[in-house]
């Protein structure tokens, strides 16, 4: 019972002044911060260089370590594949480097993915790592995203390590009876354990909302833990994105 | 004032499978009482009538002295307090506390008022101490035991309990009973655990068939081996009654 406790990874207790502002001001930062980001020309080197140590000072001010991130920036890893292959691919006039002759403007259209998609991803992790996910959450309601989302996003978390345990059950209950997959011929038996699963988790679904309805929930679900943020505490974390718009402004100038 | 009046209940269920045929049962204010059945009996069936999910074909129930009808399934719901069997469907919020102050927080309440229930309710099963856990880091004994802190938050005048000794090792299941005798409410516990009941609830009704058929002390009911062959029940291997022939 109770193995993988998946959503633990992201998450990396402390005590810092990233950690503990309310979750409704990180995720406005990191939103605007990106936007910034995303509509910063891609000639503008500087810029990112600028966005990159943002990010490292608040990975600092956070103690968030970088083989913490570094590990974690795999997700973004079918992009880079994108980013490298552009130059070599897209038409127009060429340079040579190292040897290689590569499009310009692959080259350029590879580095505004990788740029990009970088900071937005390193961004995230930091805002991950900071925050628990529950408490995401909770600033996610707060910023009046649909209850149906926050509510839905809640009960995936909770309910995420009972499926899989569900799933890791019936896989020991296949291989008990001397199952392997081992060819294409077998996907109908995956299929339809993968069929029982969903069954089982609709099951589950509506045995939950019976033990909903049974302690007075009518659709709306009370808001229990209420996270304000003061002033100051929307100053702290709009310095991120307002300091990238103030370099964006400067690469302009 | 009977603390639950169940009167000529019957009910089917939409696709025409007859579950209950006129269950007839009271509960006096504090007393606990065991439901006992074999499976398929209509327990759950019946538990889930008390509280106005399920709605009579026939029949009526009252709890403290109120009708259970559309209209007042808040002040029921606050009333009857339903402790499902699997804890998992039970506790569904990211952390205990805000799960046991779920019921509450639906009642209205807020602050420290609500504060003060969720701490009364976990202290009272023994799990203060897991307030900021995820339901899903604990035990299954301790996870049942906070199912039933969930309900007690709401101040049941009822506690109704599905299988509480299901899936429980010897110890959390000693722990669970030694809570539910302190608790000072009327206890309905449905179970098939024999013993437990004998534990637990000087009275046990057997429900078979859809229909009550037993009605009386535990130590009595359960010393019919007749009546409980006759209704699928069985008392374990080597377990006797004490003071029973």
């Amino acid at each position: 019972m109770g193995a993988g406790h998946a959503h633990g990874r992201l998450y990396r207790a402390g005590d810092s002044i990233v950690h503990r502002l309310p979750p409704q001001c990180k995720l406005v930062a990191v939103v605007a911060f990106t936007l910034v980001v995303v509509a910063t020309d891609r000639e503008r080197f500087p810029a990112f260089a600028g966005y990159a140590a943002l990010l490292i000072v608040v990975a600092a001010v956070a103690g968030i370590r970088p083989p913490f991130i570094l590990r974690r920036m795999t997700v973004e890893l079918p992009f880079v594949l994108f980013a490298v292959a552009l130059p070599f691919l897209s038409p127009g006039p060429r340079v040579e480097v190292l040897g290689v002759w590569l499009s310009v403007d692959g080259l350029l259209a590879g580095w505004n993915i990788l740029a990009k998609a970088t900071l937005g991803v390193v961004a995230s992790i930091l805002l991950a790592a900071t925050t628990e996910p529950r408490i995401l959450l909770l600033g996610a309601a707060r910023l009046r995203l649909p209850q149906l989302m926050v509510q839905i996003a809640m009960f995936m978390l909770r309910y995420a390590d009972v499926i899989v345990e569900e799933m890791r059950r019936m896989k020991v209950a296949r291989e008990s009876r001397a199952f392997a997959a081992r060819n294409l011929k077998q996907v109908p038996v995956i299929a339809r354990s993968a069929g029982a699963l969903f069954i089982r988790s609709y099951e589950r679904g509506e045995r939950v909302h019976l033990a909903m309805l049974s302690r007075g929930y009518t659709g709306t679900f009370p808001v229990i833990d209420d996270i304000s943020a003061s002033r100051w505490q929307w100053g702290i974390a709009g310095t991120l994105p307002l300091t990238a718009l103030a370099i964006l402004a400067g690469s302009l100038l | 004032m009977n603390a639950l009046r169940v009167s000529g209940l019957a009910y089917a269920y939409p696709d025409g499978t007859q579950a209950l045929f006129g269950v007839d049962l009271s509960l006096e204010r504090g007393e606990r009482v065991a439901l006992l059945g074999p499976n398929g009996a209509g327990k759950t069936t019946l538990v889930l009538h008390l509280n106005g999910i399920l709605t009579p074909g026939a029949g009526q129930v009252h709890v403290g002295g109120l009708e259970v009808g559309p209209a007042r399934l808040r002040e029921i719901r606050r009333r009857v307090g339903l402790v499902f069997q699997d804890p998992d469907d039970q506790l569904f919020m990211p952390t205990v506390r805000e799960d046991v102050a779920f019921g509450p927080a639906n009642l209205g309440l807020r602050g420290s008022e609500l504060e003060r229930r969720v701490k009364v309710a976990l202290a009272k099963v023994g799990m203060a101490h897991a307030a900021d856990r995820p339901p899903h880091h604990l035990s299954f004994g301790q996870r049942r035991r906070v199912a039933v802190a969930t309900v007690l938050a709401m101040e049941p005048e009822i506690l109704v309990l599905d299988e509480p000794s299901s899936n429980l090792d010897p110890a959390s299941r000693r722990e669970l009973s030694e809570i539910l005798k302190n608790l000072d409410v009327t206890v309905l516990m449905v179970t098939h655990d024999l013993p437990y009941a004998l534990e637990i609830c000087e009275r046990s009704l057997i429900l078979s068939g859809g229909v009550v058929v037993a009605d009386g002390p535990t130590p009595e009911i359960l010393a019919d081996g007749e009546l409980l062959t006759r209704h699928r029940l069985e008392l374990p291997y080597g377990f006797a009654v004490p003071g029973a022939q």
